[in-house]
């Protein structure tokens, strides 16, 4: 880990780039480091005590949850970590007070739509911009950064009534077949990827004869894994978490994907419901889990997609 | 634009290498002289057309094309056309089963009459000018503390993510249980430290605080920017500053700050729309079932939650559309206005992308 940004506070630090030092400067590193040198031990000790504060905030709320989920409904708001009463059968009844399977199933469906949906697409009209030299080029590329502007909401009425036009509009079609025409972001994020691959290739394959789909689909795609995972499990996120789309289209509690459900079971079990906040406990850490564990199996990659969005400059 | 390039030799004919060589240099083409005689101009805009034409013949233009159907396909029937789908519905009656009626300006003339235009319009302000500053404050507190202590960043700045990974619908639920003026853990914890919590979840005054402070425990991805932002501030820089005994303070607010400031610029745009649209925390907690019609909502009644009911339960497609509207204008003046606010404080370095 590199520490570009601040005057080194602590001991020599050996992670500064050499490749930086000035090299007309007569290295004497450890006079012009900060004056206050001597204060570094102390000072890492003293941040890394405010992270781990910070941190205990931020996970917190997750042990509480999942501690709620096990406890029988008195003992939800007792506010001890670890319950008096361990009951397990809070997760079992779930599964028998609403249709929790077949939510979690729908959701499964509509978000791996969505991801491939969106993955392929984006690709595709990315490596347009990115390849290809052509008029219109540079104000069609200004429209796609545009669109990334535009409030959801504003679209949200007449795509409602394009598909009441399709009779599809209480289905979950509408769920993940927008994806299937690229989104701004990922067309932006892949043509970035794209644009660093080098030209060289291109002409090779051409002169082999490659077409421009070849091109796309042997060189480019597997070049640019990477982004590609990053794009697929940016939208599995979204997807996976969305309420809006799922509130205005799908009536039919049989269709519902997991947010719409589990407001469902807000609303059934929570306050002024039968305030069995154990339920509600649980379902929420069955719904939270797939993204943890998403979130630990591509971090790197999310990461990497995070910081990217910064440098959009 | 990929305009080609004015000053340049007509090339010959169709030829495509020649073609794709003036295309390419196109993005250095808008300095153009400014003062030209009129048929100059004229004979350019010939030119430019007839390039145009000459293109279109070409192979690689037509892939191309074929190459971003998808997303211009995508682009009229899903945006632009939806666009002036809602200009056009908001000057008129439109409840979804019959054809919209023309109504004139009468839905522009009930967002000045509807009481909750304003009421969501100042909660989703007020909203948005406590949140932004503060994640942007807290993020930029936690990334400065991240980059300095090697081998442990990894491990805290994944404990800060996983809270962006919780589906919004769970944070409003969390929102509920941990909030709760009398039962709930943060008051208990307050209480801890001899301090009476307010009713978080049910007194007007303390509702947007309270998401306020929900909301900042997903600052995670704010803090990935800054650190990586943080992390390409070139260290000959601090080494310049420590040669002219600038202090540590001094150094974060002449070098560090704006070395990150295309990052955090970026974040107040993102972080200013997202916040003018926020939904779905506020609409679990308080909003859409008969139970959670009895309290706290008109103080947690978001624009876009007032939107959301006027067009979806009420079927008002017409007056939402002009809701609609109003809000696109209101984030478009804001972005507008930040950006230009921000252009005398960012700093780019020479290389952007």
């Amino acid at each position: 880990m590199t520490q570009l940004t601040t005057p080194p506070a602590g001991p020599p630090a050996p992670e500064s780039a050499p490749a930086r030092e000035p090299a007309e400067t007569p290295v004497r590193t450890k006079r012009l480091r900060h004056p206050r040198e001597k204060a570094g031990p102390l000072g890492r000790a003293l941040r890394i005590t405010a992270l781990t504060a910070t941190s205990v905030i931020f996970i917190y709320p997750f042990l509480w949850l999942v501690s709620a989920s096990l406890k029988p409904s008195e003992d939800v708001f007792d506010n001890a970590l670890i319950p008096k009463v361990v009951q397990w059968e809070n997760y079992a009844d779930i599964w028998g007070e609403v249709p929790l399977l077949t939510w979690v199933w729908n959701s499964a469906v509509v978000t791996l739509a969505a991801a491939v949906a969106v993955t392929v697409s984006s690709a595709i009209v990315a490596f347009g911009f990115a390849y290809f030299r052509f008029p219109g080029r540079n104000a069609l590329f200004a429209l796609v950064i545009s669109t990334m502007m535009l409030p959801a909401v504003v679209l949200m009425i007449p795509q409602y009534l394009v598909w009441n036009e399709l009779h599809l509009a209480s289905s979950q079609i509408p769920l993940w077949a927008p994806n299937l025409f690229g989104s701004a972001f990922y067309i932006f994020l892949l043509r970035q990827f794209f644009l660093g691959l080098p030209r060289e290739l291109f002409e090779a394959a051409r002169i082999d004869g490659a077409s421009y789909w070849g091109m796309f689909w042997r060189i480019a795609v597997p070049l640019c894994r990477p982004a590609l995972v990053v794009t697929f499990i940016f939208e599995v996120h979204a997807s996976w978490t969305d309420l809006v789309r799922p509130l205005v289209y799908l009536r039919d509690p049989e269709l519902y994907t997991v947010p719409r459900g589990l407001k469902a079971v807000l609303d059934q079990f929570g306050e002024g419901g039968e305030m069995r906040w154990e339920i509600v406990a649980a379902a929420s850490v069955i719904v939270t889990v797939p993204m943890i564990i998403a979130f630990f199996l591509c971090q790197k990659h999310f990461t990497e997609g995070i910081a990217t969005q910064g440098r959009k400059g | 634009m990929a305009v080609p390039d004015k000053t340049a030799s007509p090339p010959s004919g169709a030829e495509p290498a020649a073609a794709s060589d003036v295309t390419a240099k196109a993005p250095g083409t808008e300095h153009t002289p400014y003062a030209r005689p009129p048929a100059d101009r004229a004979a350019d805009r010939r030119e430019r057309a007839r390039r145009w034409r000459a293109s279109w013949r070409r192979r690689e233009t037509r892939a191309a094309y074929g190459f971003l159907s998808p997303w211009i396909f995508g682009f009229v029937v899903l945006t632009a056309g939806p666009m002036l789908a809602t200009l056009y519905l908001s000057f008129t009656d439109y409840d979804g089963i019959t054809a919209p009626q023309g109504v004139g300006t009468a839905n522009y003339q009930q967002l000045f009459e509807d009481p909750d235009v304003a009421k969501s319009l100042m909660n989703t302000l007020l909203f948005t000018v406590l949140r932004v500053p503060l994640s942007m404050a807290i993020a930029l507190a936690l990334a400065v503390l991240l980059v300095r202590v090697g081998r442990a960043t990894g491990l805290f700045r994944t404990l800060f993510y996983l809270p962006v990974m919780t589906p919004s619908v769970a944070v409003g639920i969390l929102f509920l249980l941990l909030f709760n003026g009398n039962v709930g853990l943060i008051n208990t914890v307050l209480g801890f430290a001899g301090v009476d919590g307010p009713s978080w979840t049910t007194d007007g005054d303390w509702i947007k605080p309270g998401l306020v402070l929900t909301q900042l425990w997903s600052v995670g991805s704010t803090v990935i920017i800054y650190l990586a932002a943080l992390k390409n501030v070139p260290q000959d820089l601090y080494e310049a500053a420590e040669i002219d005994g600038v202090g540590r303070w001094q150094a974060f607010v002449h070098v560090t700050l704006p070395q990150i400031s295309g990052a955090l610029f970026f974040t107040l745009i993102v972080n200013t729309i997202a916040s003018l649209q926020t939904f779905t925390e506020a609409y679990t907690a308080f909003f859409g079932s008969a139970n959670s019609q009895t309290y706290g909502n008109d103080a947690a009644l978001f624009y876009v939650v007032h939107l959301f009911q006027q067009a979806f339960q009420y079927m008002h497609l017409g007056y939402a559309s002009a809701l609609a509207w109003l809000l696109f204008l209101v984030i478009l003046v804001i972005t507008l206005l930040q950006a230009k606010f921000s252009k005398r404080f960012v700093y780019y370095e020479g290389d952007q992308p």
